[in-house]
């Protein structure tokens, strides 16, 4: 992604009219630099842990028990709230919701932002939400608000965040706990 | 999909499955001879096709036809015939949503008569894959070569891809599957043909061996669920913000639409591999008569490449685009940075490409566009035509 939101009116320019692609296997993307895995970790812990009210949006890949590996992440995201020092709010589906969300105990993909300016996060991550919605969510986020957007994605990764991790399964969740943890420990506040 | 003795996986229809790559580029082929339509069944047959819905249209008919033969000989899952063009393209795309591999065949009119459905299918992210034997759109009806039809097609947020002849059919309609499913991409594929001259015609064609198959379509990987399965039996559209007119619904239609069209964007390095580029050269490099041509006007200026030179002494080269959604925005100015002529010969009246190659070079190249010869209707393209109006042009 290009720079932190508000962008624009509109969720235009989008990150891919700006020549940004999702990273190639074993890549991440920081801005608009495809970067080590590790060093994209870094940057996302740091975020999360120096922004405002940073927040993990996890979505119905890893809330609901579809398989043994969303059981396994859904612990790990419990974990990674504790390490973060981060608040859960669910986007538990993607149905509008009207006449209105109630924006502190969910966020919708379709404005997200409502949940966003009511809780003034400034830093969260996408966990287990399916690409899509991720991606209409991730472009009004940074329309709309100054929130630093980092996305741990099971599959290609998304261009509109801040930070993209690409592939993240169990095993590279476990790593960014591990890195998480360092970075805290170097931030003074583990 | 299952597993059988000696573990070798194979699909339902017990053909071994392969890798993409494998098929493509890997697999030995053997040498046959046959029209475009009896391609379009040679490549379903590899392609571990779940369904296909079909309706009756010159020139796909017989295309159609002959994937319902498949069905017939247990390659493909699901076969039956429409309505219309319009329930076809609707029984696709319930299809899709359900997690199946699906491919129809369409041209011309019947393109229209569906047309609803194609701009549902990208804001659905279904990978369903057309074959549009192109034929034109007129009253009185033309049933002639002509790819008027492409035109309307170019911004309903599918892929559009341009073969030039059977090879590349084949070829293309399983590298469309690979691409339009990779999970950042999952928007339709639409692989467009000229009819008649590709549909109608036998040609030389290298087909691996019928015994080996791309893998199955894996739809949990979707980017959305497949079917909404949170009310029960189960909804088939997404939820309707469309329906509230507020600044909330407007900002998420104009987010799904820029999604849909980033996905396309994001089609770019898979189709490259697979198609082994965007665009295809012909001729001499650093030719400053370049003709940007796609299908079989690419087939026609290829001639007139060999003419110019035979006859004239004239250098020239040919730019064949493969994809026309993603656009080769860069391997055209690449293509082209040597040009003081640029011709694109068109099966059309409209000169939908010269729009779309004006577009790309607006203030990046001096080069002359010239938005000729084009041709309509079942008129044909001879090589002398082509070369005559570059002559007068260049002299």
């Amino acid at each position: 992604m290009a720079k932190l939101g508000p962008a624009h009116y509109s969720p235009y320019p989008v990150a891919v009219y700006e020549g940004i692609l999702t990273p190639p296997k074993g890549k991440a993307l920081l801005f608009t630099e495809i970067v080590d895995e590790e060093q994209a970790m870094r940057e996302a812990a740091k975020a999360m842990l120096t922004r405002e009210n940073a927040t993990i949006f996890p979505g119905p890949q890893v809330l609901y028990a579809w398989n043994d590996e969303a059981k396994e992440k859904a612990k790990l995201i419990k974990e990674m709230a504790q390490i973060l020092d981060a608040k859960i709010i669910p986007m538990y589906d993607y149905r509008p919701k009207y006449p209105k969300i109630d924006p502190e105990v969910e966020i919708n993909p379709n404005h997200p932002n409502l949940t966003i300016w009511h809780n003034k996060i400034k830093a969260c991550i996408f966990i287990g939400v399916h690409c899509h919605y991720a991606n209409v969510a991730l472009k009004i986020i940074r329309s709309e608000t100054d929130c630093f957007t980092i996305a741990m994605c099971s599959q290609a990764g998304h261009e509109d965040a801040m930070i993209t991790l690409r592939d993240q399964h169990v095993e590279e969740i476990e790593k960014f706990l591990e890195v998480a943890k360092e970075v805290k420990k170097e931030l003074g506040k583990a | 999909m299952r597993m059988i003795e000696n573990k070798v996986e194979k699909n339902w229809a017990g053909q071994r499955i392969v890798s993409p790559d494998y098929l493509l580029f890997e697999a030995p082929r053997e040498k046959h001879f046959m029209t475009g339509s009896e391609a379009v069944k040679e490549a379903v047959k590899r392609a571990s096709v779940d369904a296909s819905v079909s309706y009756p249209i010159t020139p796909q008919s017989e295309a159609a036809h002959l994937i319902g033969e498949l069905w017939a000989e247990g390659y493909v899952g699901v076969y039956f015939r429409g309505e219309n063009e319009f329930g076809v393209m609707s029984e696709v795309a319930g299809a899709a949503m359900a997690g199946a591999r699906v491919i129809t065949t369409t041209s011309g009119p019947g393109t229209l008569r569906a047309f609803e459905n194609f701009p549902m299918w990208s804001g659905t992210r279904i990978p369903v894959q057309l074959v549009l034997m192109a034929r034109g759109v007129n009253s009185p009806l033309s049933i002639q070569p002509d790819n008027l039809e492409v035109d309307f097609l170019l911004d309903t947020g599918c892929m559009i891809w341009y073969a030039e002849n059977v090879q590349e059919l084949f070829d293309m309609i399983l590298a469309g599957f690979a691409v339009a499913e990779q999970p950042d991409v999952h928007v339709p594929v639409i692989t467009a043909v000229d009819g008649f001259f590709v549909s109608h015609t036998r040609e030389a064609i290298y087909l691996p061996p019928d015994d080996i198959a791309l893998p199955p379509y894996a739809p949990y990987k979707s980017p959305m669920p497949v079917i909404d399965a949170e009310i029960p039996p189960g909804r088939f559209l997404r939820d309707p913000f469309v329906m509230k007119s507020n600044y909330i619904s407007y900002a998420t239609h104009a987010s799904w639409q820029w999604e849909v069209r980033s996905a396309i964007e994001r089609s770019r390095p898979y189709a490259k591999h697979y198609l082994k580029g965007l665009t295809e050269e012909f001729g001499e490099k650093d030719s400053e008569v370049v003709f940007i041509a796609c299908g079989t006007a690419a087939s026609q200026a290829k001639e007139a490449v060999r003419m110019l030179e035979e006859t004239e002494g004239i250098k020239s080269k040919v730019v064949k685009l493969k994809t026309i959604r993603p656009f080769p925005y860069e391997e055209i100015l690449e293509a082209t940075k040597n040009a003081k002529y640029i011709f694109i010969p068109e099966f059309n009246v409209v000169g939908w490409l010269e729009r779309e190659v004006r577009k790309a070079l607006y203030k990046k190249s001096d080069a002359e566009i010239i938005g000729t010869p084009r041709v309509a209707g079942g008129m044909t393209m001879p090589k002398e035509i082509i070369v005559r109006e570059v002559l007068e042009y260049i002299k």
